[in-house]
């Protein structure tokens, strides 16, 4: 049975040489080609085609039809010089960096107090994980109603006699970007919680018990051995995080609309709102291509890992 | 060391897989009398934070049965003393989005309508394109695969606009259709790795054995690949269902105002009523969209968890 088959894949690899010519190329497994097609089509001119088409009209005076002149760089002048876009950009790195360590520490630190061999563990992780599921609409407009200043949270405890606690957060507009985050991370770190659950678990018991015996206390072995052999779920958790805070957007909508003023505005939603209510293509093309930038930065160092790791593995 | 981020995936998938995370797999010290210091101070942490969990879901039923007098009384936290479901019936059947006063429901039936055809055909191509590429490798399919993996890092907002336009060259901008393509082009790569990678865990002796008999691409996909891929279609569903659902941007962006995705005419109803908000009704709302996605998260439960440390690869 065995050598049958692989008599038959050396036959088929001596046809498949013999009919290289370019027709047979083409009509060579003609339905796996056809059945290829929705992928070919998506790559070529969703993923590649749409994105050079943005970059390359990133670069034209397009206003309410992508029809404008060449105008080099003057939309991304502009977009510096607006001060929408750049409270836009360093809300979002506040909040990306916030973010970032937060969901990364917190969900690390969920992950190892729910490895102590709790009872009624699956529970407290159904608990954790569950906002997970949520729209982040649903999640915005719940933080919404919570941090109501008359009625919520902050109104509730002033009536029960605590006069002057303040949680108003989403009314001032130095302090809304935390108001995002605490809504951003009761739906987020339950999340990192399980990647790093899982991590935790695929440790070696061998290296729990050597250090055990060397006497090591567990909180320095989560620390100084286990953190460090966890670095693969790190990365993957960091790329995931990164890209979810640039495409920051639902929940922005959701929860404050970019208010107070402008106090809240994300890159995410200066591109909608420039290409479909201000009718300025242009800029948020520019817009949208400084959100790839973005992203490369952050993609491309770890894609270079993933396919130089994969080229050493083939 | 050699490839840290397509290996931890694959850890978290076998870790949740195979341990099924259950209590065999803890590193914790050794079991100790129940009530030390230590125990007492680590489940109180646990505790607060998931009081910090629950409270959202807590304040959104309990203020969604109260009645507007009672919550301009100003206490998030009491339960309702006149307990009333006629938010529940507003926000389904007649509150106002601004333009019209249907409540959530037609919003709803469009969900329903996008939801059902873009998760099967998302589901159908994804799962063509990772039979093909793991058992009908031709000339560059893996480097279309790669850019296919890369491309759902790229932001929507890079590419929304062309697709607008070549939805509106197609005619279906503004209707479903428009949507159902958009969900599918972008669910592919998330569903085509997972796909991928369950095919290529399948013994080849199975593909070739049919080979050998005759069976072609088509007669091998339907009659030993598909029976087979049961336990990812059920991840991929899951996926697709909650991604699909949860859904906003594509929604406000290439449905219209007619076929708007409940996600969309929630945040309507919600942000752009005009008059006194009526919060009960706001949160009856906003738990019957969080319904769907919380239902199937609390039926799924071990294969969501699966699901999205699948989905880890791309998030």
């Amino acid at each position: 049975m065995t050598q049958a088959t692989s008599s038959d894949e050396v036959r088929y690899q001596d046809e498949g040489k013999a009919r290289r010519s370019l027709g047979r190329v083409l009509t060579h497994n003609l339905s796996a080609k056809i059945a290829a097609t929705p992928m070919v089509v998506t790559v070529l001119v969703v993923f590649i085609g749409c994105t050079l088409w943005t970059i390359w009209y990133s670069f034209t005076d397009s206003r309410l039809l992508p029809t404008g002149d060449f105008v080099g760089f003057e939309q991304y002048e502009r977009l510096f010089n607006t001060s929408r876009w750049n409270r836009s950009v360093s809300n979002l790195i506040w909040y990306g960096a916030f973010s970032l360590v937060l969901t990364l520490s917190l969900g690390f630190l969920l992950a190892v107090l729910l490895d102590q061999k709790v009872r009624f563990e699956s529970a407290f992780r159904t608990i954790m994980l569950y906002p997970f599921a949520l729209s982040f609409i649903v999640t915005g407009l719940v933080w919404q109603w919570i941090m109501n200043p008359t009625l919520g949270l902050q109104g509730t405890l002033r009536n029960m006699g605590w006069e002057s606690f303040t949680f108003d957060w989403i009314a001032q507009s130095d302090m809304v970007i935390y108001a995002l985050l605490i809504a951003g991370l009761w739906q987020g770190t339950g999340f990192v919680m399980v990647l790093m659950l899982a991590g935790l678990r695929s440790i070696d018991d061998d290296i729990w018990k050597a250090a055990r015996v060397d006497g090591i206390p567990a909180w320095r072995t989560y620390l100084f051995i286990v953190l460090p052999m966890m670095r693969g779920v790190f990365v993957t958790a960091v790329v995931l995080v990164g890209a979810g805070i640039v495409r920051l957007y639902d929940l922005v909508v959701a929860l404050t609309n970019g208010g107070p003023g402008i106090a809240s505005e994300v890159p995410a939603k200066y591109v909608y709102d420039y290409m479909f209510t201000a009718g300025n293509i242009g800029q948020a093309l520019a817009a949208s291509t400084m959100m790839l930038v973005t992203v490369m930065i952050i993609i491309v160092p770890w894609a270079y890992l993933e396919f130089g790791g994969r080229s050493k593995k083939s | 060391m050699s490839n840290p981020a397509q290996l931890s995936t694959n850890v978290a998938l076998d870790a949740v897989d195979n341990k099924g995370m259950r209590l065999e797999g803890n590193h914790g010290p050794r079991p100790k009398p129940f009530f030390t210091p230590k125990r007492i101070v680590l489940y109180s942490i646990l505790f607060v934070a998931c009081l910090y969990y629950l409270f959202p879901l807590y304040v959104m039923v309990v203020t969604s049965f109260k009645t507007m007098p009672e919550i301009r009384f100003g206490n998030i936290f009491a339960p309702p003393i006149e307990f009333t479901g006629e938010p529940w019936v507003k926000a389904w059947t007649s509150a106002c989005t601004g333009l019209t006063c249907n409540g959530l429901n037609p919003g709803f039936w469009n969900s329903v309508k996008i939801l059902i055809p873009s998760v099967l055909l998302s589901t159908v191509v994804a799962a063509v394109n990772g039979y093909g590429l793991v058992n009908w490798k031709f000339k560059g399919s893996e480097i279309f695969f790669s850019i296919l993996i890369f491309g759902s890092f790229i932001p929507y907002q890079v590419m929304i606009y062309p697709l607008v336009m070549i939805t509106r060259e197609l005619g279906i901008y503004g209707s479903i259709w428009a949507v159902i393509l958009v969900h599918t082009i972008f669910g592919m790569p998330i569903l085509t790795l997972l796909f991928r990678n369950y095919f290529a865990s399948l013994p080849v002796e199975l593909f070739k054995a049919a080979r050998v008999d005759g069976a072609g691409f088509w007669r091998i996909f339907f009659e030993i690949m598909l029976p087979m891929s049961l336990p990812i279609i059920v991840v991929a569903l899951i996926l697709q269902v909650t991604g699909i659902w949860n859904d906003f941007l594509f929604g406000v962006v290439f449905a219209g105002t007619q076929n708007y995705p409940m996600t969309v005419q929630l945040n309507n109803i919600v942000n752009s009523a005009q008059g006194s908000p009526e919060y009960n009704v706001n949160m009856a709302a906003t738990i019957l969209t969080g319904l769907v996605p919380l239902i199937i998260y609390f039926i799924s439960g071990r294969l969501f968890v699966r699901g999205i440390a699948a989905g880890a690869v791309k998030g």
